[in-house]
């Protein structure tokens, strides 16, 4: 019975399970789980994962949440090429290093301006204060900052010559804002370059099939049943706004 | 020359880190770096960590942040028992779950309710408005809700039988509230008994030590030149009121 994964293309932290499994020919059940439809709230798949967040993993009876957990099992399970995880003690470090600190430098913000920009005005017919608007990108632009400054370097990769884990989590972040309309790479010519070699390692084809939801997120908004998203209106403000 | 790491224990990351080395037995210099008088502007700390933020290593020429990648490599180098972080594909996954989940869920609640009930008041010389105060509370109940009931369920640690990473990374963040007067055990029978479980692993003498600092952090602040911390005021300003 292979692997399932509990996925939502239009969440970054499950693209980057989808483009690793992918990359890797790891045979699995790709179980569609609509966010904005509330199917994280159905029976079945709080059995998966009871905090009712995707990406999710069902290994027969082994379950697991966290994008980051699911990888790093998937790389020694099946002993994916080492680049993706290095084993080198130094190359790990760096690895884990990003993984850890892009929780609330990278992914919050780009979240914050991909919510802000699109989905609360859009979706819950919120209006954002300018000066929260202007404050969410300013963090972004300083995580973006340290990614090139900081991660980057002068290396082509985060841990150096090849595309590891941090690379893919990271650009599977930093492509959310873009899909509000945001091209953050523009003026960013490092992170251009860095965002076209990752593309090219992880496969042209697999990177913009992956993206093209979040990518169209602009059209799809105004079809969008928001309803069940309402229910959540507050919690969703508190984080964000 | 042994390690060099960089501490403040009124930091939680930092806590971890500290007693991951102590209670193994690791040689290392401890560099003390007081975040409230701004030892992390420092030139030679610019140095170790440009990002500026503690805990902080360094051994030999290779510098690492972030705690959790500090202590994955020091499991790696200084081959610590097994249980910190089990080379077991299931109990590991386990393991990364948690220290994956927490940054944006324990971490971030418990150092609100610090800054929320003991720092603001004190740089801003007024409350935090009521609902924003009651929102915290409630977002902390919900990260402790989770810790006990999707991480430690019937275990007596996270990933089983023994004590590892993520126990020790739990017990520190959840220390922080109670520093800032949030008796977070109270009513929490499961919680408090896991909290004693810990702190007998890793020993009471250690955890005592490396907790002191935090627990009597109301009676410090009240003692700090608030004039002197005035740079925080922009973005307390920004997220709080």
């Amino acid at each position: 019975m292979p692997l399932e994964l509990f996925l939502d293309l239009y969440s970054q932290p499950c693209r980057s399970v989808y483009i690793f499994a992918k990359r890797n020919n790891i045979k699995f059940d790709f179980k569609k789980i609509s966010l904005f439809g509330g199917e994280q709230y159905a029976e079945e798949f709080g059995k998966i994962n009871m905090i009712r967040k995707a990406p999710a993993m069902r290994d027969v009876d082994f379950c697991l949440a966290e994008s980051i957990a699911i990888m790093t099992y998937l790389s020694e399970k099946f002993q994916t090429p080492d680049h993706w995880y290095p084993a080198d003690i130094h190359k790990r470090a760096r690895v884990n290093e990003y993984l850890s600190w892009q929780h609330t430098a990278i992914r919050l913000q780009g979240a914050k301006v991909f919510w802000l920009r699109l989905l609360i005005p859009k979706m819950l017919g919120e209006e954002v204060p300018k000066e929260k608007m202007a404050a969410a990108l300013e963090d972004l632009d300083g995580s973006l900052k340290l990614i090139e400054e900081k991660f980057l370097e002068e290396k082509p990769f985060i841990a150096g010559d090849e595309i590891s884990l941090a690379d893919l989590v990271a650009i599977v972040e930093i492509m959310q804002p873009v899909g509000s309309g945001l091209n953050v790479f523009e003026g960013r010519p490092k992170l251009s370059a860095w965002r076209d070699r990752v593309r090219a390692a992880i496969g042209p084809e697999l990177f913009d099939e992956t993206h093209q939801i979040v990518l169209n997120a602009q059209e799809w908004v105004n079809t969008m049943d928001g309803s069940t998203v309402q229910a959540y209106k507050p919690k969703i403000l508190r984080l964000f706004m | 020359m042994p390690l060099e790491l960089y501490l403040d224990l009124f930091s939680q990351p930092c806590r971890s880190v500290y007693i991951f080395a102590k209670k193994n037995n690791i040689p290392f210099d401890f560099k003390k770096i007081s975040l409230m008088e701004g030892d992390h502007y420092g030139e030679d700390f610019g140095k170790v960590n440009m990002m500026r933020k503690v805990p902080a290593m360094r051994d030999g020429e290779f510098c690492l942040a972030e705690s959790v990648a500090m202590m994955i490599y020091m499991v790696e180098k200084f081959k610590t028992p097994d249980y910190w972080y089990p080379a077991d594909l299931h109990k590991r996954a386990r393991v990364n779950e948690y220290l994956s989940w927490q940054h944006m869920s324990i971490r971030m609640h418990g150092s609100k309710m610090f800054w929320v009930k003991v720092l603001i008041p004190k740089i801003m010389g007024r409350e935090v408005p009521q609902e924003k105060r009651d929102a915290a509370i409630e977002d902390l109940d919900e990260s402790l809700k989770w810790l006990e009931e999707k991480f430690l369920q019937d275990g007596p640690f996270i990933a089983g039988d023994h004590i590892s990473l993520a126990d020790l990374v739990a017990i520190v963040e959840v220390y922080q509230p109670v520093g800032a007067g949030v008796d977070v055990f109270e009513g929490r029978p499961k919680l408090s008994a896991w909290r004693d479980r810990v702190r007998q692993e890793i020993g009471p003498e250690l955890f005592d030590e490396a907790h002191q600092g935090i627990m009597g952090a109301i009676e410090v602040v009240k003692t700090l030149d608030s004039s002197k911390m005035q740079a925080f005021r922009p973005r307390i300003q920004k997220m709080f009121f």
